[in-house]
């Protein structure tokens, strides 16, 4: 406990926290974002209804207009779907499963990324060229392409059967494996250069083997950048999620993302229940702004060149 | 130039190589075609005999060196969906997503670029900072949402555009075209909107920041001392040197389009090429899915290529260094 104080005041104190504290809008969007997350993570304890319990649904009440609409009813705040189910509740287990894609690609992104930018940039030579050339083929596509070729060729790869209970992975694999060029060229150009200081030839002069220079000494070193890389990568992630789903090959209906519940509402776009299709799109574009201008502010705070 | 030109269509090559290797083994090595081509209840004699007739008994060299013999004339098999040549479902689609790339990237540029222009020279204008938030917004709200919202407004409520479909087309020999009939043109309005919103905003801040940049430039500083006239200032001598950035994004967007356009024709159901290949990733199409991978990339190689090159006739500074300077 002793210790503790002192600590949370000098982060408090610290030049990031204050350039946090200043800007209104990293502020207000780790805010929105808090939220979301709480929402999410907590949304068996704090949902109205859960949307997958047939039991808690009644075919009375389905495509119930939101609250405040003429016909709403207060227990549905955002009103109903076609099959009664809460169009809030279902935003929130929604949600949760769009930021386990999201969180979970861009953890794979950034550890497959990070170990052959670190490998690249550390050994040169042929590893490094093959990996480069990947990267340029990758980078020389749309993500969103790139993304539906590695989704297709997973589910070509998987029986018919397993394809519906496996989603979640190929969604994370086939997101995990577009992203992560960008990691690996800002790793590979920072270990370039950490490799030839003093202080790697020191480790080595000590007879420090190659695995733990690269791990121990020029791993902390490089992965500056990486968090920021990571933050804006979590909104690129979470839509190209939603893309997927939207387009039929991600979440199945039966484990509705935010995607495949924008999918499932604009099916009934012209049967007059917008809030089905509009309120689940807020959600979404809420959630990747937020995360968009948090990535942007923490771009710049962590930019020395613009203090 | 020649030189250039030579190693500018080996580099193409090379990665068209690439390109359809990767499809070749996705073909090859994804799911099996036997089971695909023919019916559940066929006989082992049937299978050995497609299993021959196709060649998947030849040694692996001879099936590569065939598959892009094949590919190269545009023949990529049957569909294992549709069961009809796969060159002929392509064929069929090309035009609507051509017809739609084309109206969004016009459109792209049309606005995009005086929206540009006029954010640089007014950047305090309240224009223009309302301009900079909904730029912000195009890059965060997906297009698939944009697209659900313009049909929510101008097909749910008003009824003013059709939602879906490409109204009524005329064949021109192969080629359909909805530029002709009304149907045909209403039906383009809303899908090319949402296609080129994203184009849109990307272009307008790059011509505002480029601009911004050519109007410090000492040829500028020099030209107002000389007391040029404004208009002259600003679309004599500052857009033409705005433009040569703007010309190669723009050309890689194009591709982007390509791609972006799966996304709309999926929302507005427009009968493309996009529309197809998702619904072979869907199903596991395999030879759909690859012989798109390669029509794509190559009208992505053939768009980089003409880019480049546009490039150096456009700005006469690059052929000067690059003579002097090679391999960079």
């Amino acid at each position: 406990m002793s210790t503790f104080m002192p600590m949370l005041y000098s982060a408090w104190d610290s030049d990031i926290a204050y350039s946090f504290r200043k800007s209104r809008v990293a502020v207000i969007s780790t805010l929105l974002l808090l939220a979301m997350f709480l929402a999410a993570i907590f949304a068996p304890h704090l949902a109205p209804q859960n949307p997958f319990d047939i039991a808690e649904l009644s075919l009375f009440d389905s495509e119930l207009p939101p609250a405040w609409a003429e016909g709403g009813n207060p227990a549905y705040l955002l009103g109903t779907d076609t099959q009664a189910r809460d169009v809030l509740s279902s935003i929130m287990y929604g949600m949760r499963i769009s930021l386990v894609v999201g969180f979970a690609s861009v953890i794979l992104a950034a550890v497959l990324g990070v170990t052959l930018g670190l490998l690249g940039g550390f050994l040169g030579g042929i590893v490094d060229a093959v990996l480069m050339r990947i990267a340029d083929v990758l980078l020389s596509f749309p993500p969103i392409l790139v993304a539906l070729l590695i989704n297709g060729v997973l589910r070509g790869a998987l029986p018919q059967s397993a394809q519906a209970d496996s989603a979640l992975i190929v969604l994370i694999l086939s997101i995990g494996l577009t992203n992560w060029v960008q990691y690996a060229r800002t790793v590979r150009g920072s270990t370039m250069v950490e490799r030839r200081k003093e202080y790697i030839e020191a480790a080595r002069t000590l007879g420090t083997g190659s695995v733990a220079i690269m791990v121990r000494h020029i791993l902390p070193n490089v992965l500056g950048p990486v968090l920021v890389i990571a933050t804006i990568n979590l909104g690129m992630a979470v839509l190209t999620e939603a893309t997927l789903s939207f387009l039929g090959v991600g979440m199945p209906p039966t484990q509705p993302s935010l995607g495949t519940l924008i999918q499932i509402g604009n099916e009934f776009l012209f049967s007059g229940i917008w809030w089905v299709v509009v309120f689940p799109a807020v959600a979404l574009a809420v959630l990747v702004l937020a995360v968009n201008l948090l990535g942007d502010w923490l771009r710049d705070a962590l930019n020395p060149k613009l203090r | 130039m020649f030189a250039f030109l030579l190693r500018r269509i080996v580099q193409a090559a090379l990665v068209m190589l690439v390109v359809a290797s990767i499809a070749f083994l996705m073909f090859r090595f994804l799911g099996d075609p036997i089971s695909n081509l023919l019916p559940e209840d066929a006989t082992v004699e049937e299978r050995a005999d497609l299993r021959e007739k196709i060649g998947l008994n030849d040694p692996f060299v001879v099936q590569y060196g065939r598959f892009i013999t094949n590919a190269a004339q545009g023949d990529f098999g049957q569909s294992y969906r549709n069961n009809r040549p796969v060159s002929d479902l392509l064929a069929e689609r090309f035009p609507a997503t051509a017809e739609l790339v084309l109206v969004a990237a016009s459109l792209a540029l049309a606005l995009g670029i005086p929206l540009g222009i006029y954010t640089a020279l007014n950047p305090r204008g309240w224009i223009s900072q309302g301009l900079q938030v909904v730029s912000l917004l195009g890059i965060s709200v997906p297009t698939f949402v944009t697209g659900i919202l313009l049909i929510l407004l101008f097909s749910v409520t008003l009824g003013w555009l059709p939602s879906f479909g490409r109204g009524e087309v005329v064949d021109l020999g192969g080629w359909t075209t909805g530029f002709l009939t009304l149907s045909g043109l209403k039906a383009l309005i809303l899908p090319s909107i949402m296609l080129a919103l994203f184009q849109m905003t990307l272009i307008m801040r790059l011509v505002r920041a480029e601009m911004l940049e050519v109007l410090r430039a000492d040829y500028i500083k020099f030209a107002r001392a000389r007391g040029m006239p404004n208009r002259m200032l600003h679309f004599k001598y500052a857009l033409k040197n705005t433009l040569i950035p703007v010309m190669t994004i723009f050309g890689l967007q194009l591709g982007g389009l390509i791609a972006f356009a799966i996304i709309t024709e999926t929302v507005f159901q427009w009968p493309g090429m996009g529309f197809l290949f998702i619904q072979a990733v869907n199903f596991s199409d395999v030879p759909v899915m690859a012989a798109y991978l390669v029509l794509v990339s190559f009208l992505f190689v053939v768009i980089n290529t003409i880019v480049d090159l546009l490039y150096h006739v456009v700005d006469p500074r690059l052929r000067v260094e690059k003579s002097t300077a090679r391999g960079v």
